[in-house]
């Protein structure tokens, strides 16, 4: 640590006003930040929860993601080699995953940062660690095989259009790793749906679909809620295991870094919008994905995956206690509704959660006003029996 | 010597800068927020997006032209309604024009043409400019917001086209070779939602370049 300081110092002079490098200003600080706390100090009255900031609760995330990622990493090793018909032990397919998943990874942050890193650098504002966790998210929630200058282009977009727009990290009004996926579904549908994608290098004769697909083609899903658990079946890279999923939300859950309200709620929501649809179960037996049990519903797809790391999105979320509620309720109640309904969309998280960032503000607005209207109402009440 | 003062040049600085104002600082999408309705509907092919251009420009400029000419005889509960029935007759004089020599593209622009008689550009430059104002610098602040129009809806299909069909004109621009190589059309920049973050980009270009424009 001492040494990482004393390169840190022998720099600062260069990268100070004035200094030769002052240009690089962002990406020294940015530097210096994540290896160190700052020593400034706030100088006017503040609200301090606890030593936890920005850095510190973004990397729980990161933490949080990481049984999803290597989960997702065996899993795409796996699903590769079982198309093939050949069995390999844990360590080959984690290490075929590694090395398919890591390039996503690092486009994925080459282009964020950079895009961050520039518009910090012409703002003169820091660099902050916004992108750290959408850096990390969008590797896990697009197919294995789609094209690098693809993600790329995917991941400019979203930084760009999602965040940069609207003042940088904490102003985003949709969650950017959300809107990449968007962009990508909606862009370049072949790359990112059919039964082709989501297994890399597959053998031809084996069907590479999902669950979601075979749900929607009217199939069952051919997968027993043990290997829904599980997860070891075809899907974006780390939606499918709800084990590695559920460690993340104990991280989350555990430092408070996630909100309890919106993630019950959420699969409360999709609970009973599965529940609903299976009473006309009986009616329309064309459509397979009404028998599904309700609770199946919660463990295959991105729902688990949504529910823990997207939903929660404290900056895209609603902020009010009671909004949470309704904000997470109604996001897991329209995701099971597109998902079902709508033949078009096998899946309706990703749809479900941006439509619900964009009304989090409105609901917070409406609980505010209530909130307003019954002290009002309470005031007045003191109020007469004084004047009485 | 009074004359002399009444009589201005036709194409004084004051009247260019009737037609120069609204291609730029004073653009009817960009700065008026006006005609956004269609920059979004004809503007995934060039071709189209330049006969829609035109066509507004035209009855702008003949509408505002006319307009101003009997501004002080319009009574003025009724105005909008003598508006629009000389929009409506411009517009249909537009339509057969185009079906009578350029078929395909009036085929291609279908309803489009006919509604131009909501397009708010127009019935905004008849109120706010030719009410109030004498037919000639009427007619050239019409041949000006047709013109800022025009741009904007040929920036926006020109992108539109290049990403979202890899063409120009019909005409095939990127080569061959680059889809062999794995590249494939943008399917978003098709549908409408595109269009919106392309004139928001062009929006967001012209008012850092211009910083007068920014509003609080």
């Amino acid at each position: 640590m001492k040494l990482i300081r004393n390169i840190l110092d022998k720099i600062k002079p260069q990268v100070q006003e004035g200094g030769k490098y002052h240009a690089f200003h962002a990406l020294f600080d940015a530097a210096e930040t994540f290896f160190f706390v700052p020593d400034v100090v706030t100088t006017k009255g503040s609200h301090i929860r606890d030593g936890v900031d920005m850095k510190r609760t973004m990397f729980t995330v990161v933490v949080a993601l990481i049984p999803a990622l290597l989960f997702g990493m065996w899993n795409v090793g796996q699903m590769h080699f079982r198309s093939m018909g050949v069995s390999v032990d844990i360590l080959d397919a984690f290490w075929y995953g590694f090395l398919r998943v890591l390039p996503l990874i690092l486009v994925t942050y080459g282009v964020g940062l950079g895009i961050e890193i520039a518009f910090a650098q012409s703002r003169g504002h820091e660099v902050n660690e916004g992108f750290f966790v959408s850096g990390m998210l969008i590797p896990l929630i697009v197919p294995v095989t789609t094209p690098l200058w693809i993600l790329a282009i995917a991941v400019a977009f979203a930084v760009v259009f999602g965040k940069e727009v609207f003042g940088g990290t904490g102003m985003n009004i949709v969650n950017p790793a959300l809107l990449t996926r968007a962009f990508l579904f909606f862009s370049y549908p072949a790359a990112m749906s059919g039964d082709k994608v989501w297994i890399a290098a597959k053998a031809d004769a084996f069907s590479g679909a999902t669950p979601l697909a075979e749900l929607t083609a009217g199939h069952s899903a051919g997968l027993s809620p043990l290997d829904m658990i599980i997860g070891a079946y075809p899907g974006s890279v780390g939606e499918t295991s709800v084990i590695a999923i559920a460690i993340g939300a104990f991280i989350l859950l555990y430092t408070g870094v996630a909100s309890w309200k919106i993630m019950t709620s959420f699969f409360v929501g999709g609970l009973a919008m599965a529940l609903i649809l299976n009473l006309f179960a009986s009616s329309f037996p064309a459509n397979s994905y009404l028998q599904l049990p309700a609770w199946e519903h919660l463990l295959i797809g991105g729902f688990a995956f949504g529910g823990v790391f997207m939903i929660t999105d404290p900056v895209t979320a609603s902020q009010t206690e009671i909004g949470k509620w309704i904000y997470g309720f109604l996001g897991g109640l329209l995701a099971i509704m597109v998902r079902v309904l709508n033949p078009a969309y096998p899946e309706g998280v990703m749809l479900a959660i941006l439509f619900m960032n964009i009304f989090a503000p409105t609901i917070d607005y409406y609980v505010v006003e209530a909130n307003i209207k019954k002290r009002l109402k309470r005031a007045r009440v003191v109020f007469n029996s004084k004047n009485l | 010597m009074a004359a002399k003062q009444d009589r201005e040049p036709m194409f004084s600085p004051k009247n260019l800068r009737l037609i120069t104002n609204p291609i730029n600082v004073d653009n009817p999408i960009t700065k008026q927020v006006l005609g956004i309705c269609s920059a979004l509907a004809v503007t995934v092919k060039l071709e189209p997006a330049i006969v829609m251009a035109l066509s507004v420009t035209v009855v702008v400029a003949v509408g505002n032209f006319i307009i101003s000419a009997m501004r002080n005889t319009i009574p003025s509960r009724i105005r909008i309604i003598v508006q629009l029935v000389v929009i409506a007759a411009l517009v249909i004089l537009v339509d057969q024009v185009l079906k009578a020599y350029a078929y395909n593209v009036s085929k291609q622009l279908s309803v489009f043409v006919g509604l131009i008689i909501t397009n708010c550009i127009i019935m905004g430059r008849f109120e706010a400019f030719a009410m109030a104002n004498k037919p000639w610098p009427s007619f050239l602040d019409g041949i000006g917001n047709g013109i800022g129009y025009g741009v904007i809806l040929v920036i926006v299909a020109f992108f539109r086209e290049l990403f979202g069909s890899g063409a120009l004109f019909g005409h095939q621009i990127i080569p061959d070779s680059f889809y062999n190589m794995g590249y494939v059309n943008n399917g978003l920049v098709i549908l409408p939602p595109m269009a919106l973050f392309a004139v928001a980009t062009i929006i967001w270009v012209q008012r850092s370049r211009n910083k007068e424009l920014i509003e609080d």
